[in-house]
């Protein structure tokens, strides 16, 4: 299916739980609720229709810096494209990072038997960062949660074993939130520099 | 007499951080009940670091040399797949020239990596002539490489909207050479592992593991293919020139550790297909050899000349510049380089001869200035050695990315390693684990 | 006599150098590469790694060390017996590279002295073997004067 088709398909299963959606660049998107996300994510893995079989990626985006850096203004059009390519798709504009919500956990699906791709996004606020976990329904989101946890902060409900992945268990702090400065270090020996 | 009831417990044997295989750090704490393997617990995160906090302080640009060290055995891979997500949220394409370069590269690329895994791995099984044989047809390509892009291992060759230089004269020549060394090198290795006793009874029925486990699990890759599903990236999604390349995709059956490195070894063969195709139909021929037009002039001599206002003196000319910025001059530049002033740098006598020039120059590498997507997400897969390699870039409309995230091909194949390696013995996962390919750089990131 | 016999023995300690090769990142690449037939390091006496840190003498730390590996290391060049030497191979571990962030340590010699470094992102095996020849001028010194030259003191700045 393409992404305009496959966005209406989701579209017509989940009419009140997928609120939003686009296909900037080809990539078909949805915005759900996190309360339907489990029975979404069922749905694209069993349904004949979806078949995704693969979880590709599960991973967040904190949006709190967002259009705060300052642009130079006077030079406002350099970097961009002149003579986009018409085999990138551009009809779909972004709409922005999500209204409400800090952060933002982007799931990657794919389909081995249609070929199809879908993201599917959660905006999570920042004071309730909880989120079910997919762990029953494919073995590779563990890791991926944990990830997400230990870079993020955003619980996942019903993981088996939510503790640390890349960061040892004496750091503080969740390193990929923008409020965390690059380079403020936390040695376990050695001097603080 | 009664024979007294013997006693049994379970070990916990901890494989840790510092061990002697050769594939990256990584911690397993198994237990094992006599030399079986009841349990385990793998630890990684050792070599985090913050791939993915660093390239959200740099521009566009800056993030290249971050990626040449995610999976350092295939650089050429990890570059092309970022610059190409981020010519996607851009929405502009490169030429075919320079789309024929990249995939040159990256088959290049991917050859040395399946080298290095199964001469690694031969390695810990003992085979150490493999090794060396191996790494001999390496440092063949590697010299290929450092001809093309100046660097053996960390190359940062590819650049948002192009590369970085044209082929250089000679490359077909050495290329062939080199093919003609690895075929060689391929054939004794084979002679001496494929049929080998030891080496077959160790390797197969060891790290077995299902279809239906292997995607649920997110796997992709060589480890998928020696399961027996053929997903490869570059036939499934095709992109750069793909579609116009034949070849075949290596399909095991059993998926345990015998299948994936005849996969790899079979891999090898059709990457060097690929290669002879491509430096066959790439427009323009391997190299672009341009007449002499002009006279060539020292860059430094046309930037006084520029000054000075004589531009209808140097008009024409070709600029003779230091050997690291060759490859970049006006012949090449339509070849290699999208046809976009905002994103790529102007050619050498442009920047040195016009003010025009210099000034698009400056436009892309001041601070705060440079290669700027419009506001957007884009999430653009290509196949690494290991398995799909996916990039997923935000960004928010300045020059430095808001978020760039690598989707690592091994993260997925090493959080099923309890799966692989439970039940097996513990002398089965030294080949388990040199099957796997793990870099501790795309792993942890 | 006396100095004879130690030169004799330092030039035999400098020519069977059994290292102990710690190797985490892209390093660990080119580490290969010049142990390997193209480069070889046998013929310098140094091709025969031991991977335990008992049997080891110099430690070759190639690579990263992020913070959470940094006890590791430690601990490895703790159990190693004396005389030992610690070559700094590659810039990540000289001084932390271009990983300014939360994860690295900022060259090994914030928690070991180091005795070489070798700079390079990753150096060429040239650079190694050149590294590898101020090492074993290095050994062959200390046996003959008696003393190990002490690695510099790293200066204090503020980041």
């Amino acid at each position: 299916m393409n992404a305009e088709s496959l966005i209406q398909a989701v579209k017509d299963r989940f009419p009140q739980a997928a609120f939003a959606s686009h296909a900037y660049r080809g990539d078909a998107t949805v915005v759900v609720r996190r309360e339907s996300l489990l029975e979404l994510a069922r749905a694209l893995k069993q349904d004949p229709g979806f078949q995704m079989n693969f979880l590709m990626d599960l991973t967040a985006v904190d949006f709190s810096a967002f259009g705060t850096k300052p642009a130079p203004a006077f030079f406002a059009s350099s970097g961009v494209a002149v003579r986009p390519s018409t085999s990138i798709p551009d009809k779909d504009p972004w709409p922005g990072p999500p209204a409400s919500g800090r952060f933002v956990v982007v799931y990657h699906f794919f389909s081995l038997a249609l070929k199809h791709r879908l993201r599917v996004e959660v905006p999570v606020e920042e004071t309730d960062a909880e989120v079910d976990s997919l762990t029953s329904l494919w073995g590779g989101a563990n890791w991926l949660e944990r990830e997400v946890w230990d870079m993020f902060g955003i619980r996942f409900r019903g993981h088996p074993n939510l503790k640390r992945i890349l960061m040892y268990d004496e750091f503080e702090g969740h390193p990929l939130r923008k409020d965390y400065p690059v380079n403020k270090r936390q040695p376990l020996i050695g001097p603080n520099n | 007499m009664e024979q007294p009831k013997l006693q049994t417990r379970e070990m916990l044997l901890n494989v840790g951080p510092a061990h002697p295989a050769m594939h990256g750090i990584i911690r397993i704490v198994a237990k094992l009940d006599g030399e079986q393997v009841m349990d385990c617990d793998v630890e990684i995160g050792y070599l985090h670091r913050g791939f993915e906090k660093m390239s959200e302080t740099v521009d566009y640009n800056g993030v290249i040399p971050y990626t040449d060290r995610l999976n350092y055995v295939s650089p050429l891979i990890n570059n092309m797949g970022y610059c190409m997500a981020v010519e996607k949220a851009l929405g502009i394409t490169v030429p075919d020239r320079c789309h024929y370069i990249r995939v040159i590269m990256s088959e290049i690329s991917r050859i040395t990596d399946h080298l290095t895994c199964i001469g690694a791995g031969a390695m810990e099984l003992g085979a150490f002539t493999v090794f060396l044989y191996m790494i001999k047809a390496r440092e063949f390509l590697w010299e290929l490489v450092e001809m093309v892009t100046g660097a053996r291992l960390t190359v940062s060759y590819c650049r948002v909207g192009g590369v970085k230089g044209d082929l250089p004269e000679g490359f077909e020549d050495q290329c062939l050479k080199a093919l003609q060394e690895t075929r060689t090198v391929l054939k004794e290795s084979d002679i001496l592992l494929t049929r080998n006793r030891i080496f077959v009874d160790r390797m197969s029925g060891t790290g077995k593991i299902s279809t239906e486990d292997a995607i649920s699990y997110g796997i992709t890759g060589p480890f998928l293919r020696g399961c027996g599903t053929a997903y490869d990236v570059r036939k499934d999604c095709p992109y750069a020139v793909y579609d116009r390349l034949e070849f075949d995709v290596p399909v095991g059956t059993r998926g345990d550790n015998l299948d994936r490195y005849l996969v790899r070894m079979e891999e090898m063969h059709q990457s060097m297909r690929i290669l002879e195709q491509a430096l066959r139909d790439i427009p323009d021929g391997p190299f672009l050899a341009h007449p002499e037009t002009g006279r060539a002039i020292p860059a430094a001599e046309m930037v006084d000349q520029a000054k000075m206002g004589n531009i209808v003196q140097i008009e024409g000319a070709r600029a003779v510049v230091d050997p690291t910025l060759d490859g970049a001059s006006e012949e090449e530049h339509p070849g290699i380089a999208a046809d976009e002033k905002r994103v790529f740098l102007p050619p050498k006598e442009d920047t040195y001869g016009n003010i025009e020039g210099l000034m698009n120059h400056f436009k892309l590498v001041m601070y705060g200035h440079g290669v700027r997507p419009p506001k957007g997400e884009v999430y653009f897969p290509v196949e690494g050695a290991n398995g799909e390699l996916g990039f997923y870039v935000v960004s928010d409309g300045t020059n430095t990315p808001y978020r760039v995230r690598v989707r690592p091909p091994c993260f997925a194949i090493m959080s099923a390693l309890p799966k692989l390696i439970i039940g097996d013995m513990m002398a089965d996962v030294t080949p388990t684990f040199g099957s796997i390919n793990m870099i501790g750089g795309e792993l942890d990131r | 006599m006396t100095s004879r016999l130690d030169e004799a023995i330092g030039w035999a300690r400098k020519f069977s150098i059994f290292q102990y090769p710690f190797v985490t990142a892209c390093c660990g690449m080119e580490y290969m590469a010049t142990a390997c037939s193209h480069y070889d390091v046998d013929r310098f006496g140094a091709g025969l790694p031991r991977f335990s840190p008992r049997q080891a003498d110099v430690l070759f730390v190639v690579g990263t060390i992020s913070h959470k590996l940094a006890p590791v290391l430690l601990r490895i060049y703790e159990q190693m017996a004396e005389p030992k030497w610690v070559v700094s191979f590659g810039v990540c571990t000289c001084t932390g590279g271009f990983y300014d962030n939360y994860a690295t340590v900022m060259g090994i010699d914030t928690i070991l002295p180091v005795d070489v470094y070798i700079p390079g992102c990753p150096p060429r095996p040239e650079y190694v073997l050149d590294g590898l020849l101020k090492l074993q001028a290095k050994i062959k010194n200390q046996h003959e004067t008696g003393e190990r030259s002490a690695p510099e003191p790293r200066p204090e700045f503020s980041v």
